[in-house]
C-alpha cells in the first residue's frame, strides 16, 4: 500500500508534472515536492511525487555497500 | 530502473549476507512494520539467508488489513446510499466487513469503482455532479498528504460533491500500543521507508530512548533490507540503542516538509480502530472541522448494524506479529487469495497472502 516507484522528472508545468517510469510516461502531481527540477527523480505513489529522490546519498550508500563488500 | 537494479546485485547481497552472519552472535527478534517490507523479504527469500540467531516478524503495517470490521461496515452502508458513488484503492474491495464486501455491494448494483489516485476519485465526482462521491480514505503517513492534497483541490473547485470516509492511521503511535501490550519482545524494529519519506525518522527516537530497541529505516529492495538488518545487528550487538536510516536516497531525518504542513492542514490527530487491537487513542487522522463539509462521517447517515468477526480468523494476532499465518487452521484451507475469509488473505501485501504467494519463510 505504501508502494512507491521512482519516477524521472521530464517536464514540470506548475504542479504538474510528465514524469518517466520504466518507459511509460505519466503525469503526476509535485504538489508535495514543489521543489522538484527536471532530471531528477521522485519517489511517486498513488499520483503524487513523495519525496525527491537524493541522488548523492544513493551513491553513498552503493558506495557503502562495495566497501563492505570489499571488506570481506 | 534507475534506483532499483542497484539495489538488486546478488553479489553484493552475497557479502552483507555473510557480514551479517559473521557479526550476528545474541538471539534477536526483528519487527518489520511495513507490509511493503514482509513482501520483499519472502519475496527475496530473506528469511532463509539469515542466520539462526536473528528472527524475522511481521507488523500491523498493512492498512488494508488492519481497517476494523467497524470501518468497512461504514464504507459498505455508504455504498448502499442512493445516488453515491463509492472510490476505493482495489484492496478494500475484496475485504469482507460483518455482512459484506465492497464487492459484493457492487454486484447488487451499487456503484463501487476502483481508483488509483485521490485524484481519480476528484474526476469521477467533476463528472458526476448529481452524485455524491465518497472515496474510502485509508493509508499511513504516505498516503495521508496525498489525500490531504485531493480534499485541498476539491475545495478550490468548489466541489460539494466529493466526501472522504477518513480510516487514516499513525505507525508512531502503533508502535509504541504494539511494545507496550507487551506480547511480544523485540530487539530492533525495520521501520517503513515511505511512511518516513513523509514523517523523517525522528518521530521512532521515543522508541529507541524509551524502549531500548533499535530502529532503522529500511528501503524495498534487497540490498536496502540487509543493510538495514545489518545496521540493526550492530546496534544490538553494541547494545548501542539509536534511529537510523538505511534508506538514505528516500528519507531525510525530518521527513518531507511540505508534505506534513500539507496533511497537518487538512487533518487533525484523532482516535482509531484498528483490527485485532481496537481503539488506540492519538493513532489515526480525522478532517478538521474547516473540511468538515467533506467528511462523509458528518454528512450521511447511516447505520451499518452490529459488528461481526469471521469465525476462526486470527488476523488481529497476525497483525500484533503474535500469531503467524502457519497457526490459523483456516490458511489454506477455507481462507485462500480466491476465497478470503480476513483481510491479511486479501491484501497482496498482507502476511497471509504473502505466505500464500512464497511460502512461509522457512523454505515451505
Amino acid at each position: 500500500m505504501c508502494l512507491a516507484i521512482p519516477a524521472l522528472v521530464k517536464s514540470i508545468d506548475g504542479f504538474q508534472a510528465e514524469v518517466e517510469i520504466g518507459g511509460i510516461s505519466r503525469r503526476v502531481s509535485i504538489q508535495l515536492t514543489p521543489e522538484v527540477q527536471v532530471g531528477e527523480y521522485v519517489l511517486l505513489h498513488t499520483g503524487y511525487s513523495i519525496n525527491v529522490i537524493d541522488a548523492e546519498e544513493a551513491e553513498e550508500t552503493l558506495k557503502l555497500l562495495r566497501e563492505i563488500s570489499e571488506a570481506v | 530502473m534507475k534506483y532499483i537494479d542497484e539495489y538488486r546485485q546478488p553479489e553484493l547481497a552475497k557479502k552483507l549476507v555473510d557480514r551479517i552472519h559473521r557479526r550476528s552472535r545474541k538471539q534477536i527478534r526483528l519487527m518489520e512494520f511495513c507490509g511493503g517490507h514482509t513482501v520483499s523479504i519472502f519475496k527475496y527469500g530473506i528469511r532463509q539467508l539469515l542466520p539462526d540467531t536473528i528472527e524475522m516478524l511481521s507488523g500491523p503495517g498493512c492498512p488494508v488489513c488492519v481497517t476494523a470490521n467497524a470501518d468497512l461496515d461504514k464504507a459498505i452502508a455508504l455504498a448502499q446510499l442512493p445516488d453515491a458513488i463509492i472510490t476505493s484503492f482495489g484492496d478494500m474491495i475484496r475485504v469482507p466487513g460483518s455482512y459484506s464486501s465492497l464487492q459484493i455491494a457492487k454486484a447488487e448494483g451499487n456503484d463501487v469503482r476502483v481508483v488509483y489516485s485521490v485524484l481519480d476519485a476528484i474526476q469521477v465526482a467533476r463528472e458526476n455532479p448529481d452524485k455524491s462521491v465518497i472515496f474510502v480514505g485509508i493509508g499511513f503517513e504516505t498516503t495521508a498528504p496525498t489525500i490531504a492534497a485531493g480534499v485541498l483541490q476539491a475545495e478550490q473547485e468548489n466541489l460539494s460533491n466529493f466526501h472522504i470516509l477518513s480510516l487514516h492511521k499513525l505507525c508512531p503511535p502503533i508502535m509504541k500500543s504494539i511494545l507496550d501490550l507487551g506480547e511480544v519482545r523485540l530487539s530492533g524494529i525495520v521501520c517503513p521507508g515511505h511512511v518516513s519519506a513523509v514523517i523523517g525518522s525522528h518521530p521512532y527516537q521515543f522508541i529507541a530512548d524509551d524502549y531500548h530497541i533499535s530502529c532503522v529505516v529500511s528501503g524495498f529492495e534487497p540490498l536496502d533490507i540487509l543493510l538495514c538488518i545489518d545496521m540493526l545487528v550492530e546496534q544490538i550487538e553494541n547494545e548501542d540503542y539509536k534511529v537510523e536510516i538505511a534508506y538514505r536516497r528516500g528519507v531525510k531525518p525530518e521527513g518531507n516538509q511540505q508534505a506534513i504542513k500539507l496533511m497537518e492542514s487538512v487533518f487533525e490527530v484523532g482516535d482509531a480502530d484498528w483490527r485485532g487491537i481496537g481503539v488506540v487513542p492519538a493513532s489515526g487522522l480525522i478532517l478538521r472541522e474547516s473540511y468538515e463539509k467533506f467528511d462523509a462521517e458528518k454528512n450521511f447517515e447511516i447505520n451499518p448494524g452490529p459488528v461481526r468477526e469471521p469465525r476462526g480468523c486470527i488476523c488481529g494476532s497476525i497483525l500484533r506479529g503474535v500469531s503467524t499465518p502457519l497457526d490459523c487452521k483456516l490458511f489454506r484451507q477455507t481462507c485462500t487469495p480466491e476465497h478470503p475469509v480476513g483481510p491479511c488473505m486479501v491484501s497482496s501485501e498482507g502476511s497471509c497472502a504473502t505466505y500464500y504467494n512464497y511460502g512461509d519463510g522457512d523454505g515451505g
